[in-house]
């Protein structure tokens, strides 16, 4: 099967993911993924989105958050690009130790990771972040 | 259409939310926070959120269950979960707040908790 692309490009404001999300899920849906597999792929590439919008962007809408999608017969590879100033996933406390239980934000790498079978944090060379995410089929 | 409705109905002391969309970021997680606002405003501080019909929920949605917890207990009171679908009790698992919520099956029982 050959390899199959789209891209999305939407500005940091919260009420451009909801849009981002479905267009991204409908590229995986005509690909033929699983109801399950849909529904991690929603739920990563919602929280990654957010990140990218709320965290990486900082709601700046002169901003981009640039979503890449391409299907083989293997997977789903998404990329989420975002051009703030970038973070360790590694300084992110981990939402599960009890200190944190009641914390109001830091799940959204935690789903990520859990619903999608890699995903990786990169530094962009030409600045930003961007996160890549793979949805084995 | 709204992504999170929200209707209210009281069972003795108890104030239970049928929700039903989703709670995701922006729009739903704002008219979950407002509705627990309004309410301890009004001194009900027995609340149930009945999620049987919440689809989808995201991580900042979540996040607004969990400080929708907070500040029912700060005012003294307290709120439990209701018919969870089996996705949202899995994420719950996941971020392991299955330890921190009270959750039921059955309405009945979950009133007469606050007894």
């Amino acid at each position: 099967m050959a390899e199959e692309h789209t891209k999305i490009s939407i500005a940091s404001r919260i009420e451009e993911i909801d849009a981002a999300v479905t267009q991204a899920v409908d590229f995986a849906k005509q690909k033929g993924f699983s109801d399950d597999a849909i529904f991690g792929i929603d739920m990563a590439v919602r929280e990654a989105v957010a990140n990218a919008v709320k965290h990486g962007n900082c709601l700046d809408d002169r901003k981009s958050v640039d979503i890449t999608l391409s299907d083989d017969s293997k997977s789903l590879k998404i990329t989420i690009r975002d051009y703030g100033n970038g973070f360790s996933v590694e300084d992110v406390p981990d939402p599960r130790n009890p200190e944190n239980l009641l914390k109001t934000d830091g799940r959204g790498i935690l789903f990520m990771q859990n619903f999608v079978d890699v995903v990786e944090w990169h530094n962009h060379p030409d600045g930003g972040m961007y996160v890549k995410m793979v949805k084995n089929r | 259409m709204a992504e999170l409705n929200i209707s209210e109905r009281q069972a003795g002391d108890v104030t239970i939310l049928d929700m039903s969309g989703k709670v995701t970021i922006g729009e739903g997680s704002v008219a979950l926070r407002n509705t627990i606002r309004r309410l301890l405003g009004e001194g009900k501080k027995s609340i149930l959120l009945n999620l049987a019909d919440v689809g989808y929920i995201d991580s900042s949605g979540i996040g607004e269950l969990v400080s929708s917890f907070t500040a029912v207990n700060k005012e003294g009171g307290k709120l439990k979960l209701l018919s969870l679908t089996q996705k949202i009790q899995d994420l719950l698992a996941i971020t392991k707040l299955l330890t921190v919520f009270d959750t039921f099956d059955d309405e009945g029982e979950a009133v007469a908790s606050y007894e």
